[in-house]
């Protein structure tokens, strides 16, 4: 647990040089460009030691660049954590199913009811400073990292559910099914709560961003940033800083590490 | 009728009492070997401690672990579940590996001799599934269904 | 007024063992229903990612706040001092220990990991209103067999008013703590209300009253045991005010749901556009639920009548369940309010498409399980009664003590 990583210190270094990268190209550059940052946002944390509060993770999505019909984002959360493996239990039928499965990230397509402004956005777990799910989870198996990730503890969970009762955002799933070929980096199994996790294995691996970002870049969109929050040099924090942006559900005040621009 | 019965309940418990010692035994010494030949275990001596230590506390080991991974972010140490199948899989005729839980293989036999039941395998999956995300967490992937993605 | 003598329930062992043959059955298909639910996982029910809470839960949320409505029979003699309920108080201690055990073993077979049943008694998050349910409902079972035992043993009779006293605070806690589990969702637009809190008070006065009705005067006619009829008419008095008082808190709810404009889509939704969940509301819980108790029991002929009594207990009962059902259920089922002044058109996961609500088609497994929570707590009341000293020997008007303190009552006038 103690072992001390070199590259730790350069790592800073690293940060610092790309913050002041990004920083003067954002005084620059006109807002909508800045999201392309994403890609060059350095690797940070380090394997082995125990997150802190130094960072919080989250993302801004710019509902401007999110596509209608386009669901990279989707289909690479889904992959990434063996979602993808669901079946249908042969008995079941396929409208049940449908409201039965697993989903930590959708497309959502809405319409503004006076302008008929149409938007398009995807939706998963907020990652909110005061989760309800976290209040009101009886065992604390529904928690908050000192990054800020809320994550479900699925040893611990018991499956009463009322964390889906609490989130205001539809986020958290149920296992409905025994699972049994999970991957071996996402354990999931029947019984228990799950939602998005910010790709939490990769956050402690050290790697760069979540697998729907990197879909979204991949794919030329750019329309989702991950980064952290407090790192005022951050790509995440300079877009923040550089366009409006709203949370869901302002009014309960939960400050949310999901961020949507353009709605 | 009676005196009949107090010899076999006697015999009972006396049995009773030689299955608990015998028991004992296995467990603390090195009675069986449960390590499935072809397995990368096989090869080595001792696992990540010696095998008497690892016997009676492997499940305190991955407990501190799964804690430590779950609240605090601690990955691809030592001690990892993933680490423990990995290395512990056997291979089927054609190469694909057989899950640690199934009949007669590492952990299912084991558990199965001290009536113990594994619950790790209701989530975690028993093979080496899908692309670790770095040296550590895991050796080489066997049926890599995300490379290409990467 | 003579000495109360309380005797075991000595009906014929026959009639007895079928009485026990019948629950053990309806136990039985509600256990194999859990285990069915357990080995299959919850895909098998109608609860869904939506709706989250279904059947059982419904008849989990009736029985405890039935069995913590039931203990306040005992309340009313020991609290509030009126004699002529004391006789009552035994059965009335049985039956909110044996409700709440039924209650709580729906509640804990529908968990989705039951096998982990000892993680929540060892572990606890403060913070969660359910986490001190966990302590208020087994705190009520402990405080309630002490009360027991203060009655029934002449060396607790010195504690009694103490005892009664607490777990009289005790079971206003712990209601106030079940509708809190609802109330504090700041989520959703039906709960969200600390209005919850004393609205599953009054109704648990209701169904725990009704409940209580039901088995006295089954056990009593069951072995020809004398029930006076001014104390029936006492009893159904204070039902039918339960009762009014219940349709008063409805109706203050979904006035303060119809006053806020973020809300008028809910009120609307629940009250006309629901389908089955506004005709479970009106004509379950408005209706069979309230009016038409409440006109059995105001009414000059039938309220006299002990077949009437029994009917509109029964009513109470499945009103009972259908609010639950409306208020449990309904409440998921109407979607979340996530983005304000737009309409979703699309979503890959339900978020209310168009205004549509969650789809939720309950399944029979979830049915027999919440039958078999009342299964069981009828098993333990009825084994209860047998073997101890619970019931007394007669409620024969004259044979009841009289008021601690003497207020003219309008049964006193009849």
């Amino acid at each position: 647990m103690k072992q001390q990583h070199p590259e730790e210190t350069i790592d800073q270094g690293r940060r610092a040089w790309f913050g002041l990268a990004a920083g003067v190209t954002a005084a620059v550059a006109a807002p909508g460009v800045v999201l392309h940052l994403a890609d060059a946002a350095p690797a940070v944390g380090t394997e082995g030691v125990p997150v802190t509060a130094a960072a919080r993770w989250g993302l801004l999505i710019d509902t401007n660049k999110c596509l209608e019909g386009c669901r990279d984002c989707v289909d690479a959360c889904a992959r990434e954590n063996g979602l993808d493996r669901q079946t249908k239990p042969a008995a079941q039928s396929s409208a049940a199913w449908a409201d039965q499965r697993a989903v930590w990230l959708r497309k959502a397509k809405l319409a503004d009811n006076l302008t008929g402004r149409v938007t398009n956005l995807p939706l998963m777990c907020q990652h909110c400073e005061h989760p309800p799910c976290v209040d009101v989870c009886p065992t604390g198996a529904s928690f908050k990292r000192a990054d800020g990730i809320v994550v479900v503890d699925r040893h611990v969970c018991i499956g009463c559910r009322y964390c889906m009762m609490a989130c205001p955002y539809q986020a958290r799933s149920f296992i409905h099914e025994a699972v049994h070929d999970q991957l071996t980096g996402v354990p999931r199994g029947k019984g228990c709560v799950e939602s998005c996790n910010l790709c939490v294995s990769r956050r402690d691996h050290g790697l760069a961003s979540t697998a729907c970002v990197d879909a979204c870049t991949a794919a030329g969109h750019g329309a989702i940033v991950f980064g952290d929050m407090k790192d005022p040099a951050s790509p995440i924090s300079l877009a923040l800083k550089a366009m409006s942006s709203r949370q869901l559900r302002e009014d309960l005040a939960l400050n949310t590490g999901v961020r949507y621009a353009g709605l | 009728m009676v005196s009949g019965l107090i010899p076999t309940r006697a015999g009972l418990i006396l049995l009773g009492l030689c299955c608990a010692l015998v028991a004992q035994c296995v467990l603390a010494g090195d009675g069986q070997c449960y390590v499935r030949p072809g397995s990368r275990a096989a090869a080595l001596d001792d696992c990540v401690a010696p095998t008497a230590f690892m016997r009676r506390n492997h499940m305190e080991l991955i407990k501190h672990q799964r804690d430590a991974t779950v609240h605090q972010g601690i990955r691809g140490t030592r001690d990892s579940l993933a680490g423990c199948i990995d290395c512990h899989v056997s291979r089927a005729a054609d190469g694909q590996p057989v899950a640690v839980n199934e009949k007669h293989q590492f952990c299912s036999a084991c558990h199965a001799f001290a009536a113990v039941k594994v619950d790790c395998f209701d989530c975690h999956a028993a093979v080496p599934r899908g692309a670790p995300l770095s040296e550590a967490a895991g050796g080489m992937p066997e049926n890599d269904l995300r490379r290409t993605n990467q | 007024m003579k000495r109360i003598v309380y005797r075991e329930w000595r009906i014929p062992p026959g009639r007895y063992w079928g009485i026990l043959g019948i629950l053990a059955v309806v136990i039985g298909l509600g256990g194999l229903s859990a285990l069915y639910l357990e080995h299959q996982g919850h895909w098998v029910t109608g609860m869904n990612n939506f709706v989250v809470w279904g059947v059982p839960h419904v008849f989990a949320v009736f029985l405890i706040i039935a069995a913590s409505g039931a203990v306040n029979v005992a309340s009313i003699a020991t609290v509030f001092g009126k004699g002529a309920y004391q006789p009552l108080g035994r059965l009335s201690g049985l039956l909110a220990v044996a409700l709440l055990i039924g209650g709580l073993l729906v509640l804990v077979l529908d968990l989705g990991r039951p096998d982990r049943l000892l993680v929540a008694l060892t572990h606890y998050n403060l913070r969660s209103i359910f986490a001190w349910n966990i302590y208020l409902y087994t705190g009520f079972i402990a405080l309630v067999i002490a009360y027991l035992w203060s009655m029934a043993d002449r060396m607790g009779a010195p504690f009694k008013k103490l005892i009664g006293l607490f777990a009289f605070g005790w079971r206003i806690a712990l209601t106030t703590a079940t509708g809190s589990i609802f109330g504090f969702l700041v989520a959703r637009q039906a709960f969200d209300t600390a209005f919850l809190a004393p609205m599953f008070i009054i109704m648990s006065l209701a169904y725990g009253l009704a409940i209580f009705v039901l088995v006295l005067l089954f056990s009593f006619h069951e072995e020809c045991r004398p029930v006076g009829d001014k104390l029936l008419m006492r009893l159904k008095r204070l039902l039918g005010l339960f009762v009014a008082a219940m349709l008063y808190f409805t109706l203050v709810y979904f006035l303060t749901k119809a006053y806020g404009a973020k809300t008028h889509g809910l009120v609307d939704w629940v009250l006309f556009d629901g389908g089955r969940y506004s005709a479970l509301f009106w004509i379950g819980w408005v209706l069979i639920g309230a009016l038409v108790p409440l006109g059995i029991i105001h009414h000059p002929v039938l309220g006299q009548d002990r077949n009437w009594i029994v009917a509109a207990c029964i009513l109470v009962v499945l009103g009972g369940l259908a609010t639950l059902y409306v208020l449990v259920i309904g409440s998921q089922a109407y979607p979340l309010q996530m983005f304000p002044g737009h309409i979703i058109l699309e979503s890959g996961f339900f978020d209310g498409v168009k205004s549509e609500t969650a789809t939720y088609r309950p399944t029979i497994p979830e049915f027999l399980l919440g039958l078999g929570g009342v299964a069981v707590a009828l098993i333990i009341t009825a084994v209860g009664v047998r073997v101890l000293q619970f019931l007394p020997e007669s409620l024969a008007d004259a044979a009841l003590p009289a008021d601690a303190v003497y207020l003219p009552t309008a049964s006193d006038r009849e």
